[in-house]
């Protein structure tokens, strides 16, 4: 099967995910993840940010079975990949960053360690900055 | 950059995870279930005048007619504005951040 090439030359945004929701409870987790999905399809700049009860979507260990639902924290390593393909990538200006606020993960007695994907942890101060250079922000 | 919220401070946190995570001077509207916010009298009112000092705060005038919250009530530094206002805000300060 021969490679398909898509035009996605032209405009390059910068992006912000912010996921705000805890995973099950409610569609929106679901949602801003496959808008990211769909983003990386562009080549556009994403910060993927996880704050409040976000921090629970990438929590390892996570097993829905008995709750017959899907668990979708595995698909976060696809944006872990994406992230380091634009990092290798030399000729695709693409910038991708996961980044966890370090006053929502410490209030939930979070580390680092208990994320599915390496993330940079940044506390509130600096996030507001980072948040206000976007242009656009998709948030659930 | 704008900010919107459209929770009520009473039942979420959106209104507090907007305040720590906005910088100062970019302005905050009240839309919705938001609105309840702006009220004075209520366990938050200390919080958001602060805040009013900060940003520029605004408050959706038909959220506030649909709830019966009349414009008197209104914390002081907070403007009121009409869907006319709201598009002009998200003319003048671009990107929109809705804090669900």
């Amino acid at each position: 099967m021969s490679e398909v090439e898509y035009d996605t030359q032209g405009v390059v945004k910068k992006f912000m995910y912010v996921n705000r929701k805890a995973p099950y409870g409610t569609i929106y987790a679901l949602e801003v993840l496959e808008a990211v999905l769909i983003s990386a399809a562009f080549e556009q700049h994403a910060c993927i940010v996880f704050i409040d009860d976000g921090v629970y979507q990438i929590k390892k260990g996570q097993d829905t079975t008995a709750v017959n639902m899907k668990n979708f924290s595995k698909t976060y390593g696809i944006i872990e990949m994406e992230k380091e393909d634009a990092d290798e990538d030399e000729d695709m200006d693409m910038v991708w960053r996961i980044i966890v606020e370090k006053e929502s993960m410490e209030a939930r007695g979070l580390t680092a360690e208990d994320f599915v994907v390496d993330v940079e942890v940044i506390a509130s101060d600096e996030l507001a900055q980072i948040m206000s250079e976007q242009e656009v922000v998709i948030s659930g | 950059m704008i900010h919107t919220v459209n929770k009520s401070p009473f039942e979420r946190n959106s209104l507090d995870s907007c305040l720590r995570l906005s910088l100062k001077g970019s302005p905050i509207l009240l839309i919705e279930d938001g609105v309840y916010a702006a009220t004075g009298g209520t366990s938050v009112s200390d919080k958001v005048a602060d805040a009013a000092k900060n940003h520029p705060m605004f408050v959706l005038g038909a959220d506030l007619q649909a709830r019966g919250i009349p414009e008197d009530k209104i914390l002081d530094g907070i403007t009121v504005v009409d869907y006319g206002g709201f598009v002009d805000l998200v003319v003048e300060h671009g990107t929109v951040h809705s804090w669900l």
